[in-house]
């Protein structure tokens, strides 16, 4: 029987395997940021370890950064401690740091892609759940702890179980004005922010395949929110040519080449678990509830509970639609929306900000409320200011912003205040995620642009 | 790693059951960069009670902690761990254990012990009585002695080489070192690599 993609690359990284052990699998590439990695360093020292592989390691600062400012020393003195801890630790073992102010630096997740150090058939770690991200290439890309993070810098392996595979079709084509993240947020609502435990999901399909790389990265970076270990796509001619010409491509291209073009799913394979969606059915999403698995087209009303079967489910819509202020039956398009935010790691890269300034281009945003756009990177921000779509958004009224995670978690200046309202183009809409006691809709930035103009949450088709 | 082979400490008995995480280093605590330093948080809540037993000064050397049932319940926090070696645990006894817990001590090397619910009661007794009572704890023999009594505890054999040779994970991985070589000799020259910068 042949193999799914998955179990190619699992396979394919097996140092070492023993019945009855987890696997020992080797780690191509591990990211490294200032939230998760201190303590692993500090294991490193206690116990007289080096980090194995450097040259298999890169760091940069995210979480933490103001994204205005950037030249003053941080403001609030734990980010400062993480970030100084970062830059020390990188400089005492020989890692690769782009710290504040480096063209490189930026979000982590947008970082691996930009630099085409994130390949396909590559195994690749972050001490961060987004990780799944770089899946998009056709990599095994999955989030570790900081226990793991110190194990991978010590031995550049991990001791890992099999995880089980499942394969979502897109099938179909998408309709205009629908995107990526509609298409990963109606997969979450349909199999819920569990249904992908222990899975690693492979996204197929028409849909899929005609997604551009950035879009393609938008799905996988959200397979954590539907619980999944990973998410991957297989590679194709869309991915060779987004690595081609990249900082770090594969010098020997062709022989590059010839190995990924093996990647993909075997017709004879077989996956544990198979879902199904169709593509031209999809319409604008958005969520309404505080786990990204509450969403529901943005043409639809807020539910109500009352309709849900599921006891628990009920109790959870419950306490949702009364943290997030909204009333079941209200159209979502009547809501208003004081924040939005445009950024992140799952809609934070050039592409993101091009379909928004498109929209934004020559119109004024609603002065009921405010707009951060926020780069994903340095790189990604000096790209946009290339194109002119500075301009664009300070034109039409929103802040230009320098990068970082800034408003997808309130752990840097960039926050919401109690029951402030935002759309947001990032990809958790937990209770005080964006700030104590924020308010989050998630949405893609297209229906951010919108929404912007129009001051309530709004689709493109509106204006 | 340091190798567990046996121990001679005096007790500490917590008579508290559902001690969960939270309790045992609470959030606060969390937002320190280094893997030390956490023996300060450990029960910080309790520890500003004057009357709590670690602040009697007989127990205050203590390394053999007997708690209640349910010991390290909730957050999954690798610091509750930290904080207890820290402060210079090398054992906990209790009755029932959660899950994670167990297994985040296991990694980091302190000594999880699963006695009944008397004979941890026992214990009690005999340290109050007593506070500079040697409790003896043979991971070898599989034993926890003190005075007259011998008990016997049940171990994973696994989880018992593994501390007896003070290999934590890492350790373990770089047994396998030969592996490793081998494995990176023949990756694929293609692959990339962050060092040295390209622009
Ligand atoms: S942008 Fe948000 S989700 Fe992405 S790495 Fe930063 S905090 Fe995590």
């Amino acid at each position: 029987m042949g193999k799914t993609l998955a179990e190619k690359i699992w396979q394919e990284h097996v140092v070492r395997a023993k019945a009855g052990e987890p696997d020992l699998i080797y780690i191509d590439l591990h990211l490294i940021h200032e939230v998760t990695s201190p303590q692993a360093f500090d294991g490193l020292r206690l116990s007289n370890r080096k980090v194995r592989r450097p040259d298999l390691t890169i760091a940069t600062e995210d979480h933490n950064v103001p994204t205005q400012n950037i030249n003053l020393p941080i403001a609030d003195p734990v980010s400062k401690l993480q970030v100084d801890t970062l830059r020390a630790n990188c400089a005492e073992f020989g890692v690769r740091i782009h710290s504040l102010g480096d063209a490189e630096q930026g979000i982590v997740h947008v970082v691996g892609p930009q630099l085409g150090l994130t390949q396909p058939g590559l195994t690749i770690v972050c001490g961060d759940s987004h990780t799944s991200t770089h899946g998009a290439f056709g990599a095994l890309a999955f989030g570790i702890g900081t226990s793991e993070v110190e194990h991978v810098l010590a031995t550049q392996t991990l001791p890992l179980q099999r995880p089980k595979t499942m394969a979502i079709n897109v099938n179909g084509k998408l309709k205009p004005g629908v995107t990526s993240k509609d298409i990963i947020l109606a997969i979450i609502a349909k199999i819920g922010t569990g249904g992908g435990q222990g899975y690693v999901i492979e996204y197929r399909g028409e849909a899929i395949r005609e997604l551009s790389m950035e879009a393609r990265m938008t799905v996988c970076n959200m397979s954590i929110e539907a619980g999944a270990r990973a998410g991957l796509i297989a590679p194709d001619e869309t991915t060779f040519s987004y690595i081609k010409g990249k900082p770090h491509a594969p010098e020997d291209f062709d022989a590059a080449l010839s190995y990924w073009k093996t990647l993909f799913t075997d017709a004879d394979a077989k996956f544990d678990v198979e879902v199904d969606l169709d593509a031209d059915q999809l319409e604008p999403f958005v969520t309404w509830g505080t786990n990204p698995g509450q969403g529901i087209f943005l043409n639809a009303n807020v539910p109500n509970p009352a309709d849900i079967a599921d006891a628990e489910e009920r109790g959870a819509a419950e306490r949702a639609l009364v943290y997030m202020g909204l009333t079941a039956g209200q159209p979502m398009k009547s809501v208003a929306i004081d924040t939005v935010f445009l950024g992140s790691c799952t809609n934070g890269r050039i592409e993101d900000l091009r379909a928004a300034a498109e929209i934004l281009k020559g119109k004024k945003i609603s002065t009921s409320l405010r707009m951060l756009v926020v780069p994903g990177s340095a790189r990604v921000r000096l790209q946009a200011e290339a194109e002119g779509l500075d301009k664009v958004f300070i034109d039409s009224g929103a802040e230009w912003r320098n990068a970082g995670c800034s408003m997808c978690l309130g752990m840097n200046p960039d926050q919401l205040k109690p029951e402030e309202r935002s759309a947001s183009t990032s990809n958790r809409n937990f209770e005080g995620r964006q700030g104590k006691g924020g308010r989050t809709h998630l949405v893609s930035p297209l229906v951010a642009a919108a929404t912007a103009l129009r001051g309530t949450l709004s689709s493109p088709a509106d204006l | 790693m340091e190798k567990f082979v046996t121990h001679v400490g005096t007790g500490v008995p917590l008579r508290r059951s559902n001690v969960d995480t939270d309790q045992i280093i609470p959030a606060v605590y969390l937002k320190r960069v280094t893997r030390s330093g956490f023996e300060d948080g450990l029960f910080a809540a309790w520890r500003s009670d004057p009357d709590f037993v670690l602040n009697q000064p007989e127990f205050k050397s203590g390394t053999v902690l007997v708690a209640g049932a349910d010991f390290g319940t909730g957050s999954s926090r690798e610091h509750a761990v930290w904080a207890l070696q820290n402060y210079g645990f090398k054992v906990v006894i209790s009755s029932r254990f959660a899950d994670i817990f167990r297994g985040n001590s296991q990694k980091g090397g302190l000594l999880t012990i699963l006695l009944s619910q008397s004979e941890v009661e026992d214990l009690w007794v005999a340290i109050e009585a007593n506070p500079a009572l040697a409790i003896t704890v043979d991971l070898d023999a599989k034993t926890v002695s003190y005075g007259e009594q011998v008990i016997a505890f049940e171990i994973d054999d696994y989880v018992r080489w593994r501390l007896m040779e003070g290999l934590d994970d890492i350790g373990l991985t770089l047994g396998n070192s030969d592996f490793i070589d081998t494995f990176e000799s023949l990756r694929a020259a293609h692959k990339p690599k962050t060092l040295p910068i390209r622009a």
